[in-house]
């Protein structure tokens, strides 16, 4: 589904997050892996935070994990959410060991079909011809 | 072991106004506070040599606001951390004294977030249209403030059973002391809250849901206002107009989103145990605790992080009460009125020590039976994501 009204979309340049958000327009969830000290990278991030390397690998995620948390906003002014209702936002922690921000979508009421440790897929709503796509996730 | 005695707070004031209209400013709020909070201690502008001020409003940060009031200090210090840089910037204050570096710490606050329309409390998307990692990685998926706070609440939930009940608890609590308090009343008549009285547990989990799973009256007013704080050395406070009031120790720390990490658990887990460690002091020591309390979460967190009760024991803890001024069994929880019923202007940190110096002298309007030893725990930042805990103990001469 593409929004009518468009949501704040990420802002270039910024060169920690352009390779992630490159990799969305293939539908490709990304995420990096330090090769010195084995951590899991996510924001996105050319140096390593738990060592401070730089050399990491780039991995795409199989898209499947659990909620951690959600909250459900009730109302949004914003013009590309108002028209939503109540939407969710929530931390999903994927199989792969990173946590990420997003949206839970394809239930109906969200306060009452969300659960913390719901398992969930990705699925991928795209901003426009030639904008970057939003990882967002569905009940698995 | 003794408690240290190498700096004290001998003057405070908070800006009265919580609504103070188009023809005051943020700056001019922070300059008659400063000039109030001198007063209060019976010092002049002249004694001032160390400035501590998040550089809001004013360009260049820390040199700005001592230009705009006409200081030339020997030390300043422009840590802006959010709402709890208040907490580190009279952290600081005390070891730049103790160090020897300055003698008269001036810190300062204003804000007109309320007759600017800011969105801090209720509504407002995070991030700016400067590129940087941490909107880009969060803004497209319309997170508000206030969400950003449920996330935590949901988690607290879900981990240890805390019901909406008990959180409201804390909101009923506080809301006591504001009565009392007739600044926090004029707050609450000035912004217009719908009931300017006590609550029930009732009118809490009944109030309207803003963000699952938080609610109206978890969550803070937005006001303008400000405040002083003058932080001096022992020579400089025995001569002080007042009674000092002793900065005895000091934590500071930060927590972020991590993979696989507990956001119950906030920064405060460490620099809680740092700032009683540094003081000497037990939590059961405590007669007042000032808890930043931008939602009912983040006081649950303040309370068991800083090891008041068990981690996830928060619930429990406020329902069962007695967190009054005049209930010796517990310390007295934000006897001002707190950022839910007396004053947030966006960063509340400075109003933690100005109520905690206030118990300490005898001044306040919810007035601790001689206390001798008062927490201020500050919250900056936004609790789901990334945020700072600072923390201050205080001591009463």
């Amino acid at each position: 589904m593409t929004s009518q009204a468009l949501r704040p979309q990420p802002h270039f340049p910024e060169q920690d997050t352009q390779p992630f958000w490159d990799a969305t327009k293939r539908h490709e969830l990304v995420y990096q892996t330090c090769n010195d000290c084995s951590n899991v990278i996510f924001f996105p991030s050319r140096h390593c935070t738990a060592c401070g390397g730089a050399n990491t690998t780039w991995n795409v995620s199989k898209g499947e994990g659990e909620v951690y948390t959600f909250s459900v906003v009730m109302q949004s002014r914003h013009p590309a959410f108002k028209d939503l209702g109540a939407y969710a936002v929530a931390y999903v922690d994927l199989d792969e060991g990173f946590r990420i921000m997003t949206n839970i979508v394809g239930v109906g009421n969200p306060i009452e079909e969300i659960q913390c440790g719901m398992r969930v897929k990705l699925v991928w709503e795209d901003q426009g011809d030639g904008q970057v796509s939003l990882p967002m996730f569905e009940p698995a | 072991m003794p408690q240290r005695r190498e700096a004290a707070i001998v003057g405070v004031h908070e800006y009265p106004l919580r609504v103070v209209g188009p023809g005051t400013s943020a700056l001019q709020i922070k300059a008659a506070s400063a000039k109030a909070a001198l007063d209060d201690a019976g010092l002049s502008w002249s004694d001032v040599d160390a400035v501590y001020d998040t550089g809001s409003h004013q360009g260049i940060g820390g040199l700005g606001i001592s230009e705009y009031l006409g200081i030339k200090p020997k030390v300043i210090d422009s840590t802006s951390v959010g709402g709890t840089s208040y907490e580190f910037h009279a952290n600081h204050a005390a070891m730049m004294i103790a160090a020897g570096k300055c003698e008269v710490a001036l810190l300062t606050y204003g804000s007109t977030a309320h007759s600017d329309r800011r969105a801090i409390g209720t509504g407002g998307f995070t991030g700016t249209a400067t590129p940087n990692p941490q909107t880009n990685m969060e803004a497209p998926w319309g997170l508000t403030l206030i969400s950003n706070y449920g996330l935590v609440k949901q988690r607290h939930m879900h981990q240890y059973g805390t019901t909406n009940e008990q959180f409201a608890a804390i909101s009923v609590a506080t809301r006591k002391h504001a009565m009392r308090n007739p600044e926090a009343v004029k707050a609450m008549t000035d912004l217009e809250f719908v009931g300017v009285n006590e609550l029930s547990i009732e009118d809490v989990v009944d109030s309207r849901m803003v963000a699952w799973p938080l609610r109206l009256l978890e969550c803070c007013m937005i006001s303008d206002g400000g405040g002083a704080v003058v932080i001096a050395s022992p020579s400089v406070a025995r001569n002080a107009a007042k009674k000092p009031v002793w900065i005895i120790g000091t934590g500071e720390a930060t927590q972020y989103r991590e993979n696989g990490g507990d956001i119950t658990l906030s920064a405060g887990a460490q620099s809680g145990p740092r700032a009683f460690a540094d003081a000497g002091v037990s939590p059961s020591e405590i007669d007042v605790l000032m808890a930043y309390d931008s939602f009912s979460i983040t006081v649950m967190c303040m309370i068991e992080d800083l090891g008041f009760c068990a981690k996830g024991e928060g619930g429990a803890y406020v329902a069962d009460g007695h967190m009054a001024f005049d209930d010796p069994t517990k310390p007295a929880l934000n006897t001002d009125g707190g950022g839910l019923s007396s004053n947030h202007p966006g960063e509340r940190g400075i109003f933690l020590l100005l109520e905690a110096t206030r118990q300490l002298r005898g001044e306040s309007t919810s007035q601790v039976k001689d206390p001798k030893l008062a927490v201020a725990v500050g919250n900056g930042g936004s609790l789901g994501s990334r945020h700072a805990t600072g923390v201050s103990i205080l001591a009463a001469d």
